[in-house]
């Protein structure tokens, strides 16, 4: 039962990345969208995100249920020493997602619109980069849980160049979902080209940044070189990353909407579970050498038992309605009645 | 301010924040329901109208109480990791459940908001309903798990350790029935008087009167009967206090001193220092049979409570006669609105009652915050009730009083612009809802 918990731990993080993070770039790609092209990208993104995007920041509460339920010294530990960048996180949840439904549902338009749209674009673009650097602390090693002074307990743990790294790369991978993911919700071909270049622009985004995190792992001291490529099931994830990534880039003006969604989909499941494999069970390293296992933290046996069972039982229901809910609205879009 | 005043603080914050959402989010959808059922049964325009602003409006508070659960959940180990470790595995069984009731929620909600005129309309009115019925369903998980926190139950606690956990017995401990029904119930009583309200205010205003006449009556009518039901699922969780948690219990009373046949207090000021309570009415007996349903009955006080185990009196008093009295009111107005709805029409344009529910807008909420501050505070000082200590499961990071100032600051600027919202939208309900027939018919 704890593999099962642990497998829609994965599984729910995985979704978070996709469909938030689509979400959150659909944001960051307004943030570079030019004046007259805005209000165009800003239809195109409640057509494709509006019904779904609710259900789309489920997953996150889904993770941090499975993870104070069952591994609560997990949770506590990454609460405690990561408390800053959580807080900030979560301003930034609360400014997007009263944002996005402020401008969406105001019965009058006026100044406030600009107000919501620049809280939502830059939310959009902070959101991710705190969890980014949230989850590269994690695995960074600068969390120490002896530290006696206020800056290496709390600022350090993730106020390093490795996280940081890390979390810019995240935030260029929601921007380069959303462009791929956009590219098939256009109505016009002029609209589908611009995305079709916001897209390859993110691509080199997402690429110099995955190589920035690299450049800061070696001056952190994290050997990451030798964590993604030191392990067969690390280097044949990249390898079939990089190989769709070229495929990627050969179809994104020609192939078919699906397609390159399921590609760019595929590379970002294969860089998660590249970083994953390696680490698996510890997903929380610690400074003094030690870590936080999944294996060794989890609740006791009778709680994990329930929760696997709760996330069974749960999945029986969600899943077949979230399907039919996207289904239903790709098959024919919402009209468009936002005020712009 | 001091560290963990400050942790209470922004946890209290967060809470009563939140709760006005999540009531909201909980009620309206059976609001919605009714209005949108006559739309498809009668297809009166009205209908449809009533049930299109609600959802628009409803739009913005699932939002923000979307935002401010997620908060929540990140809370509860950012202000009391000490807490969570312990208590997490225990007490998590309700709130794995709940995600699972939010999802459905999430999903529901998504048909529901843009699902108008592309789905059958019946499939449509069903997505409505589950709305309604998940966020329901994950009120009473919550609750569950506050319920622990006053009633542990599901593991023994051994040299302190938590031994032989059951997190089904954990979740269906003593206090979650009384405590889901009274918050059940509170949901339905807030809205609907909030909702009325603002309805009622408008028809006195001369404003689109028909819409609000409607929707008045759909709200007023959930809020009345919720609030005719209230005190007794009150008497049911004042019962269950007293033999659960003695020392809420006799905070709440103020009653300072062990006695039989002990009388109710209606106000009064107490004062910890000679534990006498001053200027309050006193009828006798009334405690003694509220609490054992026998006049003479032993009633605990606090001097059988370890002073370093007493709540707050003073806090726990005012916010329980507070709920008390605003119980009364709403019960009482609940009483006038039924004999209007059968006996009196006439009584139901008439301004003096609609001023009365005008007046009454927000005491639904306030009764809501005050019984929370009954129970969080009457739990004082544990945040485990008898097991764990508040003071023990706060975090160790210093400086959680800028925290706490940021999150005031955020949730009151959340907290103008939403009310702000509302008012944009009531202001427009005669352009976009109420247009003569022939208009409504062409805007979609
Ligand atoms: C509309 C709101 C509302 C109204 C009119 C009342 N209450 Fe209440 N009360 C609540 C809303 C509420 C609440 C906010 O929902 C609480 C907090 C925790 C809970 O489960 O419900 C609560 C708690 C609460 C508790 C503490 C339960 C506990 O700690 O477990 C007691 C004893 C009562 N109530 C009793 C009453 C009585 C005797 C009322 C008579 C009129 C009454 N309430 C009206
Ligand atoms: C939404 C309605 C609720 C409100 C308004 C509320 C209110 C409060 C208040 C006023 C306090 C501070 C008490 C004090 O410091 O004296 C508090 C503390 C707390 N509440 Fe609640 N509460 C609510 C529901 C819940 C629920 C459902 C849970 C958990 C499942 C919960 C968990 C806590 C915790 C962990 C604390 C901090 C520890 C403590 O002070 O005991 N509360 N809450
Ligand atoms: C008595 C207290 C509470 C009640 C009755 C309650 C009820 C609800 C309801 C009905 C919703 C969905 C409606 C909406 O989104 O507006 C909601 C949202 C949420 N609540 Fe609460 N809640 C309470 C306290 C808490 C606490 C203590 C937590 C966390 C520990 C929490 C976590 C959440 C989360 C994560 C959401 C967002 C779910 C979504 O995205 O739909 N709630 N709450």
């Amino acid at each position: 039962m704890l593999y099962v918990v642990i497998i829609y731990l994965w599984v729910a993080i995985l979704l978070y990345l996709l469909l938030g993070g689509a979400d959150f770039g659909a944001g960051i790609i307004e943030l570079f969208t030019s004046e007259a092209n805005k209000n165009r990208t800003q239809k195109t993104m409640y057509r494709a995100i509006g019904p779904i995007w609710e259900a789309n920041h489920m997953w996150l509460i889904i993770t941090i249920v499975i993870l104070f339920v069952g591994f609560p010294a997990i949770y506590t530990t990454m609460s405690v020493y990561l408390h800053i960048p959580l807080t900030i996180m979560l301003l930034g949840i609360i400014a997007r997602g009263t944002a996005f439904a402020f401008r969406h549902y105001d019965a009058i338009v006026d100044d406030m619109q600009g107000l919501y749209d620049r809280i939502f674009v830059y939310s959009s673009a902070v959101t991710p980069l705190f969890l980014g650097i949230i989850a590269g602390s994690a695995v960074s090693g600068h969390i120490d849980p002896q530290a006696t002074t206020f800056l290496s307990a709390y600022i350090f743990s993730w106020l390093n160049w490795f996280s940081v790294s890390v979390g810019f790369f995240t935030v260029a991978i929601c921007g380069y979902l959303a462009a791929i993911y956009l590219i098939g919700e256009t109505d016009t071909e002029a609209d589908r080209q611009r995305f079709i270049r916001k897209a390859r622009f993110m691509t080199g985004a997402a690429v110099v940044c995955g190589g920035l995190v690299f450049v800061a792992a070696y001056a952190d001291g994290i050997p990451l070189f030798d964590w993604v490529f030191g392990n067969w099931p690390g280097l044949t994830a990249i390898l079939a990353a990089t190989v769709s990534l070229g495929l990627m880039w050969y179809l994104l003006a020609k192939g078919n909407r699906y397609t390159v969604r399921v590609l760019a989909g595929f590379q970002i499941t294969m860089i998660l579970l590249t970083t994953t494999a390696r680490h698996f069970p510890n997903i929380v390293l610690l400074k003094n050498g030690g870590y936080l296992s999944l294996l060794e933290n989890q609740g006791h046996a009778k709680t994990i038992d329930s929760l696997a069972i709760a996330l069974l039982v749960g999945s029986i229901f969600i899943l077949p309605a979230l399907v039919y809910l996207v289904y239903s609205f790709q098959k024919k879009p919402v009209d468009v009645d936002v005020h712009v | 301010m001091d560290d963990f005043i400050a942790a209470r603080s922004q946890m209290a914050l967060s809470l009563g924040f939140h709760i006005v959402f999540s009531c909201i989010g909980m009620v309206m959808p059976f609001f919605m329901a009714v209005a949108h059922y006559y739309w498809l049964t009668t297809k009166e325009i009205r209908y449809k109208n009533v049930t299109k602003a609600w959802s628009q409006g409803v739009a913005i508070f699932f939002a923000t109480g979307a935002v401010s659960g997620t908060v929540l959940s990140f809370e509860l180990g950012l202000l009391w990791p000490q807490f969570m470790k312990q208590a997490g595995p225990i007490f998590g069984m309700p709130f794995s459940l709940e995600g699972t009731a939010f999802f459905i929620e999430a999903i529901a909600l998504g048909f529901f908001l843009y699902g108008w005129d592309r789905f059958n309309p019946w499939f449509h009115w069903v997505t409505g309903v589950i709305v309604g019925v998940s966020g329901l369903v994950s009120g009473i998980l919550v609750v569950a798990a506050n319920a622990w926190m006053n009633s542990p139950a599901g593991f023994d606690y051994v040299d302190g350790q938590y031994l032989n956990i059951d997190p089904i017995k954990a979740m269906f401990n003593d206090a979650w029935f009384s405590q889901a029904l009274h918050m059940s119930l509170a949901a339905f009583v807030a809205t609907g008087f909030a909702v009325a309200g603002v309805h009622a205010f408008m028809i006195l205003k001369n404003k689109n009167k028909q819409f609000h006449t409607t929707a008045f009556k759909i709200a007023a009518s959930f809020g009345c009967v919720a609030a005719l039901l209230q005190p007794l699922s009150g008497d049911i969780s004042a019962k269950d206090v007293a033999r659960r948690q003695p020392a809420k219990l006799a905070a709440m009373e103020a009653h300072f001193h062990t006695e039989k046949g002990a009388s109710l207090l209606i106000g009064g000021i107490p004062d910890s220092k000679t534990k006498q309570v001053n200027y309050a009415l006193k009828i006798p007996g009334l405690l003694s049979f509220m609490v054992h349903g026998d006049t003479k009955a032993e009633v605990k006080g606090l001097d059988q409570i370890p002073v370093e185990n007493q709540p707050p009196v003073a806090i726990t008093h005012y916010a329980f006669q507070i709920m008390v009295g605003l119980g009364m009111l709403m019960m009482a107005l609940s009483g006038l609105y039924f004999i209007a709805l059968w006996k009196k029409k006439q009584w139901l344009s008439s301004s003096w009652l609609l001023t009365l529910f005008a007046a009454a807008t927000p005491l639904g909420f306030l009764a809501v915050e005050a019984g929370w501050t009954v129970t969080e505070v009457g739990r004082q000082p544990w945040i485990i009730q008898g097991v764990m200590r508040t003071a023990d499961a706060v975090t160790p990071m210093p400086g959680i009083a800028y925290s706490f100032y940021l999150y005031t600051g955020v949730y009151l600027s959340l907290a103008l612009v939403v009310s702000f919202m509302l008012y944009r939208q009531i202001r427009m309900v005669g352009t976009l809802y109420d247009l003569p027939a022939h208009a409504s018919q062409l805007k979609k």
